[in-house]
């Protein structure tokens, strides 16, 4: 018996599992190992602290998203040595054939002097994990006005469209508790814009000014002071708030890094094209876990995941692998009141406008904000539980097609 | 996408002013990129960013990020801010002639 082991049970670890249950042979056996005993669904992390979802909903029981015959070591990973092909968990070795590392990225807000201290989670707080989101929701109910600061500390970030989703709605949620006039809204980017892609900022560059949120650019925030309520450059520049939303730095998983597998994150250096590990033959790499320029994000992480997965057949039986990863990524972008984008993009193309087609509830519309679009980001709620997960065929193309985009000049 | 004159050469670049062909760059190019963009004549820890930036990108295929200049050309975040001002990353990147560091949207 062969073993396959996948480090990590979130969406991208979790969805490879289930899809090489069905593709792998039955001469191999599937383990997974991941400390979690719930999965969350990340992308309501962005609704729940406008009330707009409930903690209760967006956990699962980790074995529930596992297909039978699966094994789930629930336990962390405290080392991983590919020059022996083996992990340790719980203080065991354990040996592998072939090994998929799905470890993902986690917010370190300790990374920027100031951030961790009496004023973290007191009128400092972070929405990409569900303490944050949750006790962020507390505060903004009991915000009744003043500077509201949303920061993005360094890229790359999870989901680089959330902190703008962030602000959109945070816009909505205070005109809909009639205190919009008493609220400053101010979006500071290390970026050069809020949209940085030339098409994507020709067609939405208006639209936080239209929304009243100002932007601040090219900030890298390099310290806190929490008693002074403000963040400061590092080319000293200082922006006060009232209540500050961060998207502290990413990195990835500690064991990465104590392994001596990462970059200067902890993010492993991966094929762009096969997803392989660039230096280990029997490691493959998938979704926040690489140091691939393309976006962290559940969508990308879905058409990682069929290369990959053929890629892990073909390693499997000593074929050659396939080159086919192209960077596709796919996301709805809430832009409040009820509407939201949607964009579609690769490695080469930019997010461009026209439609996208999707076979039954017919074609959606691509860098234009619309009610479909909005729907459509709720809905995937449901396909992410009940296909995406369980890595049954969906209609969309793992490779990004051009059909129904228009083409214009940069 | 149009073409400047660069040290006396014909240099193609994207309308963001970044050369669009990596293997035209040469040292007067960057000099002359650097006065454009105020960041003035260019000392030896400005080269040693640029020089850096170039033999990453060669290897990885895309512009290093801040962190990744800093730690691995061992130069503080400050003083990536003092050499190339409001923004070391996409400026190095330009003066360096790599493409400009991306973003999804």
């Amino acid at each position: 018996m062969k073993r396959l082991m996948i480090l990590g049970a979130g969406t991208a670890g979790t969805m490879t599992a289930n899809r090489l249950h069905k593709e792998l042979g039955a001469d191999w056996r599937i383990t997974v190992v991941d400390p979690e005993t719930r999965h969350l669904y990340q992308p309501g992390l962005l609704f729940l602290p406008f009330g707009r979802a409930r903690e209760q909903d967006l956990e699962r029981p980790r074995q529930r998203t596992l297909r039978r015959g699966i094994e789930w070591l629930n336990a962390p990973v405290e080392a991983i040595e590919p020059d022996r092909s083996r992990i340790t968990v719980g203080g065991s070795h354990l040996e592998y054939d072939l090994l998929v590392i799905a470890t993902g990225s986690q917010i370190r807000p300790e990374e920027t002097p100031g951030m961790i201290g009496d004023h973290w989670y007191r009128d400092v707080f972070d929405f990409y994990t569900l303490e944050g989101a949750t006790r962020l929701r507390s505060a903004l109910a009991g915000f009744s006005g003043g500077r509201l600061v949303v920061n993005v500390v360094e890229n790359p970030i999870k989901c680089p469209v959330a902190p703008l989703e962030f602000a959109f709605l945070a816009d909505d949620y205070f005109t809909q508790r009639g205190i919009r006039d008493e609220v400053e809204l101010i979006y500071v980017t290390p970026l050069d814009a809020a949209f940085t892609r030339p098409v994507a900022s020709r067609a939405l560059g208006s639209m936080l000014e239209e929304k009243g949120i100002r932007v601040e650019t090219e900030f890298s925030a390099g310290e806190l002071d929490g008693d002074r309520g403000l963040i400061r450059s590092y080319d000293e520049r200082e922006v006060a708030y009232d209540l500050l939303v961060t998207v502290p730095t990413h990195m990835g998983a500690p064991v990465i890094e104590t392994s001596g597998l990462g970059n200067e994150l902890g993010f492993v250096p991966t094929d762009p094209h096969t997803l392989a590990a660039k230096e280990h033959e029997n490691v493959f790499v998938l979704g926040d876990a690489t140091d691939l320029p393309s976006s962290k994000a559940g969508s990308v992480a879905h058409f990682q995941s069929h290369v990959l997965a053929e890629n892990i057949v073909r390693a499997s039986q000593g074929r050659s692998l396939l080159e086919s990863f192209d960077g596709h990524a796919n996301c709805f972008v809430e832009s409040g009141f009820g509407k939201a984008l949607l964009i579609d993009f690769n490695y080469d193309v930019e997010p461009l406008p026209g439609t996208f087609p999707l076979p039954i509830v017919g074609p959606m519309s691509l860098l234009k904000e619309t009610r479909r679009n909005h729907w459509g980001k709720l809905a995937f709620e449901w396909i992410y539980w009940n296909a995406l997960l369980p890595g049954r065929p969906l209609p969309i193309s793992n490779r990004m097609s051009m059909i129904g985009k228009r083409k214009l000049a940069a | 996408m149009q073409t400047i004159q660069y040290a006396g050469q014909p240099i193609q670049i994207n309308d963001e002013g970044f050369l669009t062909d990596s293997s035209q760059w040469t040292p007067e190019i960057a000099e002359e990129i650097a006065r454009e963009t105020g960041v003035g004549p260019l000392n030896e820890r400005h080269w040693a960013v640029l020089t850096f930036c170039r033999e990453d990108a060669a290897q990885q295929g895309t512009p290093p990020g801040l962190r990744r200049i800093s730690k691995l050309a061992g130069v503080q975040m400050k003083e990536l801010y003092t050499l190339f001002p409001k923004g070391p990353g996409k400026l190095a990147a330009r003066i360096a002639g790599l493409p400009k560091p991306k973003s999804c949207i």
